[in-house]
């Protein structure tokens, strides 16, 4: 599959501080991918480089086919952005601001990818469709989340990036916004860049996991595969017989075959749980945020390399 | 279909839509009736004074200088205001993330902020056209005001979008926008004639477009004999055009560089980091 952004060696330096310190990975097109990473690791520093938003200290850095720091607007018709707002447009209706967004993608429209979006549309897909016609100002912060969503890809955008869509978002808002992402990858076909501090969102939304930790790049699979490279063992729950069992084992799928041989309907409520990747990122998140970033990332590099 | 004509249409769109908007808010309404009742109440309670040296009446002289000291005012802070606090808020990055969309924001800038005006002089002008004689000596001069206006606007509205481009945060638009604009209504001729104050503070005042503009109201609403009043004792029409053109001129060459460069360092962070500042400011 082809690359959708390539990144080589990038590096950022605010004053004598190093954020990235040569960061490399490839995107390819229809991937969701994740940036994962405790507070200040520097995903938010990357990924305004990819959109084009900050001038990068050194490294190459292709989006699309073009450098971001000096892409055009032809470049941008094919990009979206999810911006956190705050309290813009307050006396802006969605409906009312999203017509007038889109209309920036217009002349951009082909026969196989119009734009920009049916508005009531996509009012209902980010489920705005009640709200449509209130003044912003009246919205809750997860409604703005929502709306921040649909501006983002009114112009039905080919790439999507998205810096810590679901910070402040509850439980349930943030099962909405993981179906909206999924089906915009899975029906619209839009490669998607996110950032977020959370295993579990990265977990259950991308296709790989790009762990960012001391301004590098630590691990780079898929969720599962990162849990698979931890060695050590998993944990098999059950019942029997009105007693809880709690065994530690190297291969859960053959202690479990074993298992149902002796006990056979005797065996209830099952949990097999492997060794836990949440375990180590933890590890990691803590030692970052004591400030030893670089022992942090050299520890989680060993344990899934 | 055209990407800049289309984003040009759009402002258009923004600007008039953001006008709207704006005419039926409560907090704008209450700004208009406020600056009105205030012109009009000063107004009011001197409308038995003579001007000296003339047999026109205070009203009569007052009215066209405080409304190119409210045009003048208006077309620097609003737009240094809106743009301070625009790119804070996100509005700046919401149109750096669509195509063209920058020039679409300041073409409805540049519609929404000279629209602002309208409301502004009718609650002034209404009411005093009801209350006071004499106000507008010839009705040809309502062809100066058609010009003036115009050329005055594109004076000034570059000085209000650099002030709204340099400052650091909306809290400092009161030092380094509202101060300067005030001194320069102080010394413009505006409460008291302007050849009452010492001789360099004249030539600065004469430096800046407010002079000129509420000189060119008073040469459109005031008898041909008041320019006796002026420095010179004339209306100085060809300078007025002149030192404005200059202006403007100067404004539509420097400003879009600037909104450039200010538009270019416009990044997340600094939406957020503004966000973070305010709720520490509010705590």
């Amino acid at each position: 599959m082809e690359a959708v952004v390539t990144v080589r060696d990038l590096r950022m330096r605010y004053g004598d501080n190093d954020v990235l310190t040569g960061v490399d990975f490839d995107i390819r097109r229809g991937e969701v991918v994740c940036l994962l990473g405790p507070n200040g690791a520097g995903k938010t520093t990357t990924i305004e480089i990819l959109e084009g938003f900050r001038i990068r200290s050194a490294g190459d850095v292709t989006v699309m086919g073009q450098d971001p720091a000096h892409a055009d607007d032809d470049w941008r018709a094919h990009t979206g952005v999810v911006l956190q707002s705050w309290r813009d447009h307050p006396r802006w209706t969605p409906r009312r601001l999203l017509t007038q967004l889109g209309g920036y993608f217009a002349p951009y429209s082909t026969p196989e990818r119009p734009r920009p979006h049916d508005i009531d549309l996509l009012l209902e897909t980010v489920g705005l469709t009640e709200l449509a016609d209130r003044k912003i100002a009246t919205l809750s912060g997860g409604q703005r989340r929502r709306l921040d969503v649909a501006v983002g890809i009114v112009g039905r955008p080919e790439l999507l990036f998205l810096d810590e869509p679901t910070a402040g978002f509850d439980p349930q808002a943030r099962r909405d916004f993981h179906g909206v992402v999924r089906s915009l990858a899975d029906s619209e076909g839009t490669t998607i860049l996110l950032t977020t501090h959370d295993l579990d969102e990265a977990e259950k939304l991308a296709d790989r996991v790009l762990v960012l930790a001391a301004g590098r790049i630590v691990a780079d699979d898929t969720v599962d595969g990162l849990a698979r490279r931890l060695e050590g063992e998993s944990q098999v729950r059950w019942t029997a017989a009105g007693r809880r069992h709690v065994e530690a084992v190297p291969d859960a799928t053959k202690f479990v075959r074993n298992l149902f041989d002796e006990l056979g309907d005797a065996v209830e409520d099952l949990e097999v749980r492997r060794a836990s990747l949440e375990d180590a990122y933890l590890a990691l998140v803590q030692q970052h945020e004591a400030g030893h970033g670089e022992a942090a990332a050299r520890l989680f590099a060993e344990v899934t390399g | 279909m055209n990407p800049t004509w289309n984003a040009v249409s759009l402002g258009l769109q923004r600007g008039w839509t953001e006008f709207v908007q704006s005419v039926r808010s409560t907090q704008d309404q209450g700004f208009y009736l406020f600056t009105a009742a205030l012109t009009v109440g000063y107004l009011f309670l001197r409308r038995n004074t003579e001007v000296e040296g003339t047999d026109l009446l205070l009203p009569s002289v007052a009215l066209p200088s405080i409304l190119g000291a409210l045009i003048a005012f208006g077309v620097i802070i609003g737009p240094a205001y809106a743009l301070a606090m625009e790119k804070e808020d996100g509005t700046l990055l919401r149109h750096k993330a669509v195509p063209h969309g920058l020039q679409g924001y300041f073409t409805g800038q540049l519609l929404f902020q000279s629209l602002s005006l309208l409301p502004q002089m009718i609650v002034i002008l209404v009411p005093s056209f009801l209350l006071f004689d004499d106000l507008m000596a010839d009705p040809s001069g309502w062809l100066t005001v058609a010009w003036v206006i115009p050329l005055g606007l594109l004076a000034t509205m570059p000085i209000g979008m650099l002030i709204g481009a340099l400052v650091p945060s909306t809290q400092k638009v009161g030092t380094w926008g509202m101060l300067p604009v005030l001194v320069m209504a102080g010394i413009s001729g505006i409460f008291y004639p302007v050849q009452q104050l010492w001789g360099w503070v004249q030539v600065i005042a004469q430096v800046f477009p407010m002079y000129w503009i509420a000189l060119g109201m008073r040469s459109a609403f005031l008898p041909d004999e008041a320019a006796a009043l002026e420095i010179g004792g004339s209306w100085r029409t060809t300078q007025t055009v002149v030192v404005l053109g200059i202006w403007a001129v100067v404004g539509a060459l420097v400003t879009p560089m600037v909104l450039r460069r200010m538009a270019r360092r416009q990044t997340g962070s600094q939406v957020e980091a503004a966000r973070d500042a305010s709720l520490q400011w509010v705590r």
